[in-house]
């Protein structure tokens, strides 16, 4: 029966050209404009980590009390602790280890001295984490693996890179074991990543603002990063009218934050546990005296992390509904063709239901033309998608342009949006048709 | 014009009819917000800088040897700089207009304040004003005796010393208007710490702060009398003359080389620069927008050239027995006309309520000012234009049916 309503749409469309081109404009043009917005918003909005994300948390202690508000919090005037940790309560809860891994998380920014004349220094991003961070955050290693606790507790100079430093300064080799200069001073590469630049940046987003066009160049031992006076290049905010002493030595007695942190939780009775196990330490340190100030902390996983810093630009997210109204707009433009053209056609409809055509049979040949519309409007959807997200490529800043890329899934969603679209907008027209009275209309013609 | 018997045909379309005049009501309403956005994101592009923008540029560098003296290698290597032929003017900042990277002070008006006045960008660095080209609109600049170094600051606010700390500051006229509506900001006095009060002495016509994300912020700013020594967050930058910048910036990134061959070059770029790659979010979006917005008018068109036509086919007949009757082809073209304009009229309207909804939605999402009531004229005019424009086509076409077709049978 598909293949007599197939051969009978494609009929009927070839019979008014113009409008059933109008209509695959319409959808096509539809389809594209959120479809490529689309494109845009989930290459920024989408999940680094899909398969770990719910285990994922990050902790936030109000080291700052009442008075202090930071981070988003600050406007709306609710009382937000802080986004990043002091050091003092980031030693403390790497102390405890009640997680099942965890590690603190800051930005540096050493310059690499390749070995060897006739190459310049390169100044790289990267962070000084502990041991846990890798299995914590799942890196991929071409070559060797992480460091192990003890490293951690001597601050032994390890260091794990990526896979274009060791390119840049090994020829991509296998360069475990060998020595890398950073900042005059030589460690033992211990691991090369496999190319690794997960966006959002999600692990330290108070660094990076979630988002950098190249991924991070080298993880060093935290404690190692600190006992060498490594830069700092992460952000350090301070209580009003404080200022941090020179020097690490400084920033580790200060009540500034410039520690990120992330814990993994299996379960719910484990993230409950840590929250108890936060609000006992808070209430510990307002015993000593240190917080004047009863329990004030977060732990939000990961994607709400990520909302809450407002990760995905307020632009995109404005754009897509924009983008959306677009399809709504076309649908709407669609199913007002489609009933016309219908409408139009009731002395057919009467013809076929009086030589026995049921009801059911009417909507379904009805239903195959729209469906046949919608296909048509999708492959032109299809078709300027790839132009809108060439052009969007062309017209973005390149650290989100990288994001909007056509992918198979995002090409069948385009498809199946069309379809769905023109089903949806030639359901009341279809139902509209099969209506006709067959006696009526033949008695009229 | 006669509205009636359109009335009475539209009567006999409800249904289509109302799509046409919910898709224009949409258009209306989305074309609206959208130009609306547009506008938001093209006066964020305008906001003044306070500086000379096509004279500057703007070099970082990194030692990879930390330099045993920090300042007097910033002396050194600004005294290079002024050789370079062509450079008018050369200053050491921590930041600079639309940079981003910024630092913030905390202002309090009195030193016993629990919470901040507000919170406002420091620009430390010598000779500033000239190079920038700022504009001192009241008191004076900042003079060489005005300046600390800032190791000699830090270690004054760690013993209390009121000393060894900066004692004046320049601000910018907004600041001055909003932390002293009215009055006379010479001489009066801002408080970034406790210890001690900067009097300030000069006061500036602009001065945009490197992280000018909120219009309404963008020009807190105040320059305080800190020297700083070589490092990689200091920029040199050069005031030299517009069509100087290309060769004046090689030059003098090869004057920085000869100092010291070992350093990297970390931001070599002139300010238009600069204020391009602050504002290139700005600028996709509008431009993203742009796109929808021509997409949705597109559409618009082409549903009302689809519908008009439909009609038209439809009527044949009956404009054949108007035509017999005597109407003229005039005739036949005003009435389709006028159909597209009282259709469209009504779509306008509920398009302008369905606009001022969007609105207050996106104004409690996403902080978005009210949309102002110039907008609204804007989008009814477009789609009054787009709708006449789909509709001479169809209705052309109609006003060729001959009389004729009256006495055919179909």
């Amino acid at each position: 029966m598909f293949a007599y309503y197939l051969g009978l749409a494609l009929r009927s469309l070839r019979r008014s050209p113009g409008l059933t081109a109008l209509m695959m404009l319409a959808i096509g043009f539809g389809v594209a404009g959120s479809m490529t917005t689309y494109a845009v918003f989930r290459g920024v909005s989408g999940d680094p980590i899909p398969w770990k994300s719910a285990q994922l948390f990050v902790p936030q202690i109000d080291a700052w009390g009442p008075v202090q508000m930071s981070g988003p919090g600050a406007r709306s005037g609710t009382n937000e602790p802080p986004d990043a940790l002091t050091y003092a309560d980031a030693m403390a809860l790497i102390h405890d280890h009640r997680g099942s891994r965890q590690s603190a998380i800051y930005a540096v920014g050493p310059t690499v001295l390749p070995t060897g004349t006739g190459h310049s220094p390169i100044p790289v991003f990267g962070f000084a984490v502990y041991d846990e961070f890798f299995p914590l955050v799942d890196v991929p290693f071409r070559y060797g693996s992480g460091w192990s606790a003890d490293d951690d507790t001597q601050g032994a100079p390890v260091v794990v890179i990526s896979d274009t430093l060791n390119q840049q300064v090994f020829g991509g080799a296998n360069s475990v074991g060998r020595s890398l200069d950073l900042d005059g001073r030589d460690y033992r590469v211990i691991g090369v990543m496999k190319p690794w630049n997960p966006q959002p940046m999600f692990f330290d987003v108070v660094d990076t603002g979630g988002f950098s066009s190249d991924g991070p160049a080298l993880f060093l031992p935290l404690q190692r990063a600190i006992a060498s006076g490594m830069e700092n290049v992460g952000a350090v905010n301070c209580p009003k009218g404080t200022q941090p002493g020179a020097g690490y030595a400084g920033l580790q007695q200060s009540a500034c934050v410039w520690l990120a942190y992330m814990v993994e939780l299996d379960d719910a009775a484990a993230v409950q546990r840590y929250r108890q196990y936060l609000d006992d330490y808070a209430r510990s340190q307002q015993t000593i005296g240190r917080f004047g100030w009863p329990p004030n902390n977060r732990l939000r996983d990961l994607r709400g992390f990520l909302e809450y810093q407002h990760v995905v630009p307020d632009d995109t997210r404005v754009s897509l509904l924009v983008a959306l109204g677009l399809l709504l707009v076309c649908l709407v433009n669609t199913a007002g063709l489609l009933l016309a053209k219908f409408l139009r056609r009731s002395g057919e409809i009467g013809v076929r239901r009086a030589l026995g055509a049921s009801r059911r049979a009417i909507h379904a040949q009805y239903l195959t033309e729209a469906a046949v519309i919608g296909v048509g409007g999708g492959a032109l959807g299809l078709l300027l998608t790839g132009i809108g997200v060439f052009g969007v490529n062309r017209m973005l800043p390149p650290r989100l342009a990288d994001l909007a890329q056509i992918d198979p899934s995002l090409l069948a969603l385009t498809l199946l949006v069309a379809v769905l679209a023109a089903v949806l907008a030639g359901v009341y027209p279809a139902f509209r048709a099969a209506r006709v009275l067959p006696a009526w209309q033949l008695k009229t013609h | 014009m006669d509205i009636l018997p359109i009335l009475s045909t539209l009567r006999r379309h409800k249904l289509t009819a109302w799509l046409l005049i919910l898709e224009i009501a949409l258009t209306c309403a989305i074309v609206c917000n959208a130009v609306f956005l547009i506008g938001q994101r093209l006066q964020r592009m305008d906001m003044p800088s306070g500086v000379a923008e096509h004279e500057l540029l703007q070099i970082q560098v990194a030692d990879v040897t930390t330099p045993a003296n920090p300042y007097a290698r910033m002396a050194e290597d600004i005294a290079t700089l002024r050789q370079v032929p062509g450079v008018i003017s050369v200053a050491s900042s921590n930041q600079v207009p639309f940079g981003n990277s910024s630092s913030n002070g905390n202002i309090r008006l009195d030193p016993a304040q629990p919470q901040r006045t507000l919170s406002a960008t420091t620009y430390f660095g010598e000779n500033l004003s000239n190079t920038l080209g700022t504009r001192l609109i009241a008191g004076r600049d900042l003079q060489p005796d005005d300046f600390v170094d800032v190791e000699a600051a830090m270690k004054a606010l760690g013993t209390g010393d009121a000393k060894g700390l900066p004692h004046v500051t320049l601000i910018t006229q907004t600041l001055a208007r909003r932390l002293w509506p009215g009055q006379n900001p010479l001489g009066r006095l801002i408080y970034l710490t406790p210890t001690v009060g900067l009097r300030v002495v000069g006061v500036l016509d602009s001065l945009a702060r490197p992280n000018a994300y909120d219009i309404n912020t963008a020009q807190y700013t105040m320059v305080v009398p800190l020297r700083m020594g070589a490092s990689k967050d200091q920029s040199y930058l050069i005031r030299t003359r517009p069509q100087d910048r290309a060769h004046v910036l090689a030059a003098a990134l090869a004057a920085l080389k000869k100092v010291d061959s070992a350093r990297v070059v970390t931001t070599k770029r002139s300010f238009d620069d600069v204020r391009r790659k602050f504002f290139q979010d700005d600028r996709a979006m509008a431009g993203m927008l742009v796109w929808v917005i021509v997409a949705l008018l597109i559409v618009t068109a082409l549903g009302i050239v689809g519908l008009a036509s439909f009609w038209v086919a439809q009527r044949r007949r009956t404009i054949g027995v108007r035509r017999a009757l005597g109407a003229t082809r005039a005739n036949i073209l005003h009435y389709f006309q006028t159909e597209n304009f009282l259709l469209a009229t009504l779509g306008i309207a509920l398009g302008m309520v369905l606009a001022y909804a969007i609105n207050l939605f996106l104004m409690t999402h996403y902080e978005l000012p009210r949309l102002p009531a110039i907008y609204f004229p804007v989008g009814a005019i477009a789609l009054w234009l787009i709708g006449q424009l789909a509709v001479l086509g169809p209705a052309l076409r109609a006003a060729a049916v001959p009389p004729v077709v009256a006495t055919r049978s179909v």
